[in-house]
């Protein structure tokens, strides 16, 4: 796939990038931060609202090509990652900052990848600036202007939405520099935040129906991209694999805790749900210059999209949070789960009358409907 | 209660035939059905359903019990290939398995496809074959029977009981292969029943009950759902009666049964037993 003389040109542009950090440095005279990244549903540290001046933010995102399993039926899936992870590292700034990029391909992999950042202005958000072979890497810095959560994707031509189905998605999210606010105004804050990156497979089937492997990713190419092409995915998963957030894996939260939920789905539509919970706050379309939806049942998030959503913990049990799409939540294995400490709260609800016979002559709103007939 | 009219319907078209199967010789067991026979001994019973005391939750009562005879049951699962046949003469729906499997346990099998296969053999063996009950499977799996105690639900702070169910089910050892396994891969129990409590949770002809424990000690059965039935394997759980994939159904949000399949019970007295059959299926209590 990758001929001798890209593989030449290669080394050519690597010569070159190996330069333009320290370039970068000397022109634009601000203080850096280096923050190491952590795989989802975690995020590294960061301030909500900062007091702070912008600064350049440096990250690192090493490409990795690698075989993972995506169910419990052990079906194996030839996956391209940043950092490993599907999705990729949430990556929190804060509006103004500099966002400073090394993308780096090892010789490891097959494949020429790059980056397209939804948060970038110009060159493709940077996909026309970061190609970058086995061997090399890349540095990319835009500035945040806009505040929301925003899709971050591998964007190589020909290839893109390949690349993007077989896991090469994350998100960065730009805060407000002093914090996120509702209609009103008034600060908004969370104790905790959990990224959610869905991802939509596509996984060829034998001529018995089995799920088939592959020894590499290039090899799974045409296969996949006939089975993509009918647009109906084999799995619906949270964070690379059915189950990756369930069981032991569950998010957990305590009555009272304010939670935040950033949700991508970087190639089509998805309808989070949080079920015996709602969203609190939330921006459905993740972007913060615009005021929060309040008390939202289920929110919709646009495929190539992030979005946000804030909600406090009254109940304490387990909660399921889907894609609403209940068939690829339960079928196609688009389901997490909370796992929330604390105590009840009967005025919330309460079970009336356990289950039971069905009792003749008891003044009931149902019995009523009966009787008029 | 359609549902179970119909399926009363088809058991008791199944015993109007059975006359004619009786008019020739009983055939014997076929050879590689591998039946083990148990000598009725006392033994501890944990009862299935949901129950309740004074209207709250109550543990499930253990009893001991004693099957009424000796129990002649499969010492191993039904395979694919022995399914198949029942599928080739169209009397079972017929079920792709994952390869070319003959010789192994058959997975993906409903109840009534189960039931389905146990009339077959039913009718082509002159000998009635049918799904155990839970007792007469907790029986024979001896010592393979996993007790466990789920905390119970306080209608005053649910929550709590759900968590701790979901930790404990969180926390269940997953068997390491999902695939069916060769015959015999997990195991002899003291009985001489192969690959109990392994990768494949069996069904039983045993209904979902919801019973009132009365002051007496007394089970009072005050719902019986037999759209529902309960399944037996590593962890005891319940299944709607058409599910082939256990992972669309059962053991609410924790770890599912693996696969499903069954084995056979065979009883050498035809309609007696049939009709106890039809009576503990179909009678609440």
């Amino acid at each position: 796939m990758i001929t001798r003389r890209i593989a030449l040109l290669g080394v050519a542009v690597a010569a070159f990038v190996v330069a333009v950090p320290a370039l970068a440095a000397d022109d634009l005279n601000l203080p850096r931060q280096a923050v190491a990244l952590v795989a989802p549903p975690f995020v590294h540290p960061h301030e909500q609202a900062t007091k702070e001046a912008p600064k350049i933010i440096e990250f690192k995102l090493v490409i990795t090509e690698k075989e993972v399993v995506i169910d419990e039926a052990g079906t194996k899936f030839q996956a391209m990652t940043f950092n490993g992870s599907m999705p990729g590292p949430l990556m929190v700034v804060h509006e103004g900052d500099y966002v400073e990029v090394t993308l780096v391909n090892p010789e490891t992999n097959a494949m020429p990848h790059n980056i397209d950042f939804h948060a970038a202005t110009g060159a493709l958000g940077g996909g026309a600036l970061t190609h970058v072979n086995p061997g090399e890497q890349v540095v990319l810095r835009w500035k945040a202007t806009r505040t929301g959560t925003f899709i971050y994707h591998c964007a190589p031509e020909g290839m893109i939405p390949w690349h993007v189905v077989s896991g090469m998605h994350g998100t960065v999210m730009v805060l407000p520099r002093d914090g996120l606010k509702n209609r009103e105004g008034k600060a908004l804050r969370y104790d905790r935040l959990y990224y959610v990156g869905e991802n939509d497979l596509y996984v060829p089937k034998d001529e018995k129906g089995q799920y088939k492997s592959y020894e590499t990713v290039g090899e799974s190419f045409a296969d996949t991209t006939e089975v993509m092409r009918k647009l109906i995915p084999t799995h619906v998963v949270f964070n690379g694999k059915v189950g990756a957030l369930t069981g032991k894996n569950a998010m957990t939260s305590k009555v009272g805790e304010t939670v935040m939920i950033v949700h991508s789905q970087a190639n089509r539509d998805s309808r989070p749900h949080l079920i015996g919970g709602h969203g609190d706050y939330v921006w459905e379309t993740g972007k913060f210059v615009n005021p929060p939806e309040k008390d939202l049942e289920t929110w919709f998030i646009r495929g190539g999209s992030a979005g946000a959503a804030l909600y406090t913990f009254r109940q304490p049990g387990i909660y399921a949070y889907v894609n609403h799409n209940l068939i690829e939540a339960v079928e196609l294995g688009a389901t997490a789960h909370f796992k929330v400490e604390g105590k009840w709260n009967n005025d919330l609800m309460t079970q009336v009358q356990p289950p039971g016979p069905i009792l003749p002559g008891k003044s009931s709103a149902a019995d009523a409907v009966v009787k008029t007939r | 209660m359609l549902l179970a009219m119909k399926i009363k319907a088809a058991i008791t078209a199944a015993v109007l035939a059975s006359p004619i199967a009786l008019t020739v010789a009983p055939v014997a067991h076929p050879v590689d059905s591998a039946i083990t026979e148990i000598a009725a001994k006392p033994f501890q019973y944990r009862l299935a359903g949901d129950f309740s005391r004074d209207g709250k939750p109550a543990p499930a009562p253990l009893r001991e019990a004693l099957l009424a005879a000796s129990i002649k049951i499969m010492n191993r699962q039904v395979t694919a290939g022995e399914y198949a046949r029942c599928a080739d003469d169209g009397r079972c729906p017929k079920i792709p398995q994952a390869s070319a499997m003959a010789e192994r346990p058959m997975v993906g099998v409903s109840w009534r496809d189960a039931t389905a296969y146990a009339e077959w053999m039913t009718n082509k063996t002159g000998v009635l074959h049918r799904l155990p009950t839970d007792e007469e499977w907790v029986f024979a799996a001896g010592q393979k029977v996993r007790e466990e105690a789920l905390p119970l639900v306080d209608p005053v702070d649910p929550a709590q009981a759900w968590i701790a169910r979901y930790e404990a089910e969180a926390n269940r050892a997953r068997p390491g292969a999902l695939d069916p396994q060769p015959v015999g891969a997990f195991g002899r129990n003291e009985n001489g029943l192969l690959d109990v409590g392994g990768n494949i949770w069996e069904w039983t002809n045993s209904c979902f009950l919801r019973m009132t424990l009365e002051p007496t000690g007394a089970a009072r059965v005050t719902n019986t759902n037999c759209g529902v039935r309960v399944v037996q394997g590593a962890h005891r759980t319940y299944m709607t009666d058409f599910i082939r994939d256990p992972r669309t159904g059962g053991c609410a949000a924790g770890v599912p049964p693996a696969n499903l399949g069954f084995r056979l019970v065979v009883e050498d007295k035809n309609w007696p037993a049939l009709q106890r059959m039809i009576v503990a299926t179909f009678t609440p209590g």
